[in-house]
Formats: structure tokens, sequence, C-alpha cells
């Protein structure tokens, strides 16, 4: 089964180019949903299939760049990417992300660099998850007391209000981000996303799965909003991050233009499930993949402190990685399937009511 | 959207070759070398691009991407539209 394999140039492996196809296409899926780039899933993955790891991180960023670009087209075109917000948020986050590196080199003279890393991570990740789930909460508490009380809630209302405080603040230049519909003061922006760089630069990730969240719960902006702007940074900060590590000879160009072939279809999919699904369910199954990917964090963990149990555990956080991006990506598959039926029935029934009334 | 295009390429140029150029300063304990013997064709100028040196190869990369990402994404985009379905509306709401 020769032809299952393609030979690396510049790794100089045989990788089973179907694996690439697949992981493109489950991460697409993924990614396009969500809007994050999901290099915690892709690397692992690709050292699965036989990457080394510095070609691992190397080619996930550069696949990252493209995959996102084809999301923030599709999403674009729903209305769903505040360009003027990204633009402003591009400069806080390269400059946060070069922060966090040059924290990540002082940490690396200090020692101790994977323990310290890896316990922000699940510090931050358990911290999301809460604020996920809390939100959720509170806004079924809100839905519960409109219920009782006779009213009608607003379809954009949100549990946790953190944005409405933030907004507040009043330090020129005071801006009207017209798609996300929020008036507020250039630097709140630029402050979280300098703060969501930094983390980045520190956890050596895209920042998706910290820059949705603050989007959502620190500026305010819609779910839906918040996927396609998120994308469209993870586009910019991906080019960024695939220039850096090709420049340093660890980019697997054959690799990533291979997982594109998967990740155009997948992405093209995520991105309209988003349509299919309100915002609280996009918000939950995030909540969902935090939950996961902190998981596989905390095995890594053990391995550390328990290094005799270390070949389970590092088994464990695979097995965890891989069914969650299967498992959620299954559920954003089924969740565009049956949202294309239905409206394809509405519009088949809309067309024969013309037809009987004509 | 147009007169946001320009400023993204210059942002993009300025964000990508000059902290490209400035980080691969401290990664030099590592030196790794296609092995161009067992490749023929594109591979094998790919491969020597590689071995030549990093700034072409990195280049090329940077453009090659965004670009395979925008031909794919329109492909797809012809499928996508042969559904049937609305895909430039949706309602917004959270819940």
């Amino acid at each position: 089964m020769d032809w299952l394999h393609a030979l690396m140039p510049i790794a100089g492996i045989p990788i089973f180019w179907p694996g690439l196809v697949i992981l493109g296409f489950g991460v697409g899926i993924i990614g396009g949903f969500f809007g994050m780039g999901g290099a915690w899933m892709v690397t692992p993955a690709l050292n699965i299939l036989g990457f080394p790891m510095a070609f691992a991180i190397g080619t996930d960023v550069t696949h990252m760049a493209g995959k996102s670009l084809i999301s923030t087209m599709r999403h674009s075109k729903f209305g769903n990417v505040d360009y003027r917000l990204g633009f402003i948020m591009v400069f806080g986050t390269i400059g946060g992300f070069e922060a966090g590196a040059q924290m990540i080199m002082w940490l690396e003279r200090i020692g101790q660099i994977n323990l310290v890393v890896r316990w922000i991570y699940v510090v931050l990740l358990t911290l999301i998850a809460w604020m996920v789930f809390a939100d959720v909460a509170k806004r079924k508490r809100k839905e519960r007391e409109a219920l009782t009380s006779g009213t009608k809630l607003d379809p954009l209302a949100t549990g946790l209000e953190w944005h409405k405080r933030l907004h507040k603040i009043n330090i020129p230049p005071m801006i009207n981000f017209k798609v996300s519909g929020i008036r507020c003061s250039a630097w709140l922006p630029i402050s979280i996303s300098f703060l969501t760089g930094w983390l980045s630069g520190i956890l050596g990730i895209g920042g998706g799965l910290v820059r949705m969240p603050a989007l959502i719960y620190l500026l305010g902006i819609p779910t839906h909003i918040a996927v396609g702007t998120d994308l469209f940074e993870v586009a910019i900060s991906g080019l960024y991050g695939a220039a850096t590590y090709s420049y340093k000879g660890r980019v697997e160009l054959v690799a990533a233009l291979i997982m594109l072939c998967g990740a155009a279809v997948g992405a093209q999919i995520g991105t309209v499930a988003t349509k299919y699904v309100k915002g609280y369910g996009i918000r939950i199954f995030f909540g969902l993949a935090v939950v996961g990917c902190e998981l596989s964090i905390i095995m890594k963990l053990l391995s550390g402190i328990f290094p005799t149990v270390r070949p389970i555990t590092d088994q464990a956080a695979t097995v965890i990685v891989l069914g969650a991006v299967s498992a959620i990506s299954l559920y954003i598959l089924v969740a565009f399937l049956k949202g294309v039926r239905d409206e394809r029935a509405q519009l088949r029934s809309e067309k024969a009511q013309a037809a009987h009334a004509g | 959207m147009p007169k946001y295009s320009s400023r993204l390429l210059g942002l993009i140029t300025v964000l990508l070759i000059f902290p490209a150029q400035l980080l691969a300063e401290d990664d030099s304990m590592l030196v790794l070398v296609s092995d161009t013997r067992r490749l023929k064709g594109l591979e094998a100028w790919w491969g020597n691009m590689y071995n030549e040196g990093h700034l072409a190869f990195a280049l090329a990369t940077v453009v090659a991407v965004p670009l395979a990402g925008v031909i794919l994404g329109m492909l797809a985009d012809v499928v996508m539209s042969r559904l049937g379905i609305d895909l430039k509306n949706r309602a917004l709401a959270e819940h």
C-alpha cells in the first residue's frame, strides 16, 4: 500500500496522506464552527502520524493560516466578521504574543518551563470552562424568570454581562463597531487582545481558545461574530507563525497543503453549520472542547509527576484529544446535514405554495 | 472591505518578514537538511530551495498557503452553492 504514503520532502519521512486529509477535514469543521485554529488538536495528531514535534508545530501553524482564511471568507459572506475590530486587535495580539514569547525565554532560563506552562494552561482552561457553563446557567435562570413574569427575553440576551461594565470605561477614542453592535473605548479591544496574545505567546497556541471567550465575555459581541472575527485574527497570526517557522526550516508545506484539501471542505461545513446552531449551542460545545483539551493536559501533567504511569497517561491524553475532535466534529456534521435538509425542505414547500397560489 | 485590503497587505508584509528574520536568529542549534537524493521534479526543486537558504523557502510558503487557501475555498464554495441553501444570510440569535 505504498500509494497511501507520501514522502515528505523536507522531513524525509513517509506519511499516511489520507490521515492528513481526514485530520484537516475534522479540524476544519471544528475551526470554522468555534473560530479557533485548533493547535491543541492538530499538533499531537501530526506527531502521532509520524512528524517530529518541531515539524508538527510549524506545519500545524502553516495549515492553520490557510484553513482560517477559508473560514473567514465564508463567515464574511454571512456578515460574521468585524474587520474594524479585527484590525485594531491585530496590534494588541502581536504585541502580546511577543511579550509572552519573551517571558517563555525567561522561564526557560530559570528552568521548569514545561511545568509552569502546563499549570497556567490548566488554570486558564478551568476559568474558561467555568465562564462558559456559569454563563449558560445564568442565561437559563433569566429565561425561567422571564417565563414566570410573562415577559419575553431578548434573543441576543446573555447570562454573564461583564462587558456592560467594561463598555462604561470612557477613555478616548471611543469607537463604534457597527458589525458587532457595540461602542467602547479603543483601548478595551487593544488591552484584551494584548492579554490574549500574551497568553498565546506563553502557551504557544494560536489564541482562538482564549480569544473567542474573551470576545464574547469581555467585549460582549454576539457569538457568531466572535467566531468570524476570531478566525480573521487566527488567519493573520497563522501567517505570522508560518513565516516564523518556515524561516526556521520547520514547516512541511506538502503536508500543510494536503491537510488544506480536507480543511477546505471541513471549514465550509463548520462555518455553514453556525447558521443552524444558536449562539448558546456553540458556547456549550466550545465549553466541552475546552474540557477535553484540559483533560488531555492534566494527563500530560500526571506523566511528569508520576513517570511510572507515563505510558498510560500519554495514551489517555491522545485518546481524549482524538475522541473530543471526533465527537465534536460529528455533532457539527450532523447539525449541518440536518440544517441543510430542513432548509431545502422549507424552500421546496415555499415554492410549492407559491406555484399553488399562482 | 476594499479600503482595508491595502492596509492588510502592508501590515502582513511588516508582520511577516521583519519579525521572522529577528526570531530566526536564536534557532541555530539544529541544522536540518532535506535529502534530495530520493526526490524528483518539483519535490527535488523544493528540497533544494530549502537546503540553499530558508528565506526563499519562507517567502514561498507565505505566498503558497494563502493562495492555496483562497483557491480551495473558492472550489469548496462552488460545491456548497450547489446544495441549494442560502449562503448569504443567517439569523443572529443567542438562544
